[in-house]
């Protein structure tokens, strides 16, 4: 699940509050079926928790530094070994970093070392505040495909300012701004709720103008949203059809009929994360200048409560 | 329980890993030497009526003063300024638990360093036997009930710098925050003492306030080797408010 929103906005107070660090205002917070605020120590035997900027001590090594966090996290002494190997293996730490210094780590690996001790003691739930912030994209690559990994096998909770990330990671989105809610769902629900229509790119060679007027003299909804200039008489159009029922074919067949222009591409143009997240944002700035700011701690509640 | 054990082995895995821990404890050392053979300098010069060793640990408040501060101004102020706390909160460990490790893992090693002194009048006595004839050097009550004036009134001390430490995320200002406290705890009490002496206008259950507080005159009793239990009791319950106080402080300030 991703987690998504402006700087400000609660990501990592919620997350805080759902890992049981911080208390809640006002509320509820729960994790799998458990009260956080009644029961944290059965919460945080359900978590991994991965906070932002992932803090470690510098002077320990990799390997002492899980069989310690394993040791706290209850892990039995039969199975601690065993635990520490398996986290270690998955981040890909067992044989490179195992008996480094964790301040001499790269920033990559620190990231790694973060993960691997959110995986230990078996939790439900791993929260993880930023994991990919300052890396490189490389390093990100790795951390996505760990992130992968894991999928099917717990709920991997993110939160995150790169948007493709989320996208690729996560099955379910939540926008949040200013404490509130302003969108969750998948991402294709997303799309249809703050994008709604389809849009087309499409290429011409001619009156760009004509097209628009030709799409709504065929009886379809259309109309033009952005326009760029490849070359000379060559235009590049996004289109958006507000019509139902229209694809790409019906298009084509009406555009390629009318002589003013001639169509040299056409592409179904899926919005991105990016604009959605804008869309939502935006809309929810719109709405609390509107009316009065309300009580800002129900809205996490319900997050608290998709997450599960 | 088993949280405490695994806190305070990891505590003191890091004080022993850790350049600063040797570095206070040569410093230590090196001072409080200088100062044993100033005395013995002294007792040699001036045939005096109390013993080395009485002279020696009635200087305590001297290390007292810096080795409490900067072993204990690291502890909480530290893990909260990188972070770390916040992923030790995560894990099914109590606060307590914590606060108490953290307590812990000074405690044992001021004691250590404190332990450690218990050679200079080793040594002396292998260097001069016939110094050593009279019982003089190793005598005793006298260490026996310094050591544990030292270990109960370590139990005061060491939790102030715990409790200054949860305050604050900057070492810096903890280190100070404990040494003034430990000023006014250790000299404060002094100085009320002298003033009821002086003055003598305090009611009669103030006089009596005033002398439980008197450090130093706990010290003379517990180096002639008389062991009292207001003291004890003093020490500890303070000690363990102040640790109750720091459990608190780390719970409000996530």
């Amino acid at each position: 699940m991703g987690f998504l929103g402006p700087n400000g906005a609660g990501k990592s107070t919620t997350m805080r509050i759902l890992s049981g660090i911080l208390p809640a205002s006002s509320g509820s917070a729960w994790v799998g079926g458990i009260s956080v605020a009644q029961d944290p120590h059965e919460v945080k035997r359900k978590i991994g928790y991965m906070p932002e900027n992932n803090p470690l001590p510098d002077d320990m090594r990799v390997v002492e530094y899980l069989r310690f966090r394993a040791r706290l996290k209850e892990v039995p002494g039969r199975k601690l070994r065993e635990t520490v190997q398996e986290a270690m293996e998955i981040c890909d730490l067992a044989r490179t970093a195992r008996r480094k210094i964790i301040g001499t780590l790269s920033k990559g690996f620190r990231q790694r070392v973060g993960i691997a001790d959110a995986l230990l003691g078996e939790p439900e739930v791993i929260i993880m505040d930023e994991p990919t912030i300052g890396l490189d994209p490389h390093q990100i690559q790795g951390i996505r495909k760990l992130i992968d990994n894991l999928r099917g096998k717990l709920t991997v909770v993110l939160s995150s300012h790169i948007l493709p990330e989320i996208e690729r990671s996560c099955d379910r989105v939540i926008v949040i701004n200013r404490g509130r809610i302003v969108a969750a769902g998948t991402s294709q629900e997303l799309r249809d709720e703050f994008i709604p229509g389809n849009r087309f790119l499409l290429e011409v060679v001619g009156e760009a103008g004509m097209v628009e007027l030709a799409l709504n003299q065929s009886g379809i909804d259309a109309a033009i949203i952005d326009e760029g200039e490849v070359t000379n008489r060559r235009k590049k159009l996004i289109l958006r059809v507000e019509s139902a029922g229209v694809n790409g074919s019906d298009l084509i067949r009406i555009l390629s009929q009318r002589k003013e222009f001639s169509l040299m591409s056409l592409a179904p143009a899926e919005p991105t994360l990016e604009e959605i997240f804008l869309a939502a944002t935006k809309r929810s700035w719109e709405e609390t200048i509107d009316e009065k700011p309300q009580d800002h701690q129900s809205d996490l509640e319900t997050t608290t409560e998709t997450i599960l | 329980m088993r949280h405490f054990v695994t806190l305070l082995k990891h505590e003191l895995r890091m004080l022993f890993i850790s350049p600063s821990t040797y570095v206070a404890g040569v410093l230590f050392l090196c001072l409080m030497g200088f100062l044993y053979w100033a005395i013995l300098r002294g007792t040699v010069n001036a045939p005096s009526e109390t013993l080395p060793s009485v002279q020696f640990f009635s200087i305590f408040w001297i290390p007292v003063f810096f080795v409490v501060p900067l072993l204990t101004m690291r502890s909480i102020a530290d893990e909260r300024s990188t972070g770390t706390l916040d992923t030790l909160m995560t894990t099914p460990v109590s606060r307590g638990a914590v606060v108490l490790s953290k307590f812990a893992g000074a405690y044992i090693f001021y004691l250590f360093l404190w332990a450690l002194t218990l050679g200079f009048p080793y040594i002396t006595q292998k260097l001069y036997p016939h110094a050593a004839e009279t019982g003089a050097l190793l005598n005793v009550a006298s260490i026996t009930g310094s050591f544990v004036f030292l270990a109960i009134s370590g139990v005061l001390f060491i939790s102030i710098g715990i409790l200054a430490s949860s305050f604050t995320r900057s070492q810096l200002v903890a280190g100070m925050l404990c040494f003034t406290t430990l000023f006014v705890v250790i000299v404060g009490g002094q100085q009320l003492g002298n003033l009821a002496e002086n003055g003598g206008q305090f009611a009669g259950w103030m006089d009596a306030t005033v002398n439980y507080l008197q450090i130093f005159q706990h010290l003379d009793d517990f180096s002639r080797g008389i062991i009292d239990t207001r003291p004890f009791f003093y020490y500890i319950s303070t000690g363990m408010l102040l640790l109750g106080i720091s459990t608190l402080v780390i719970e409000a300030k996530a």
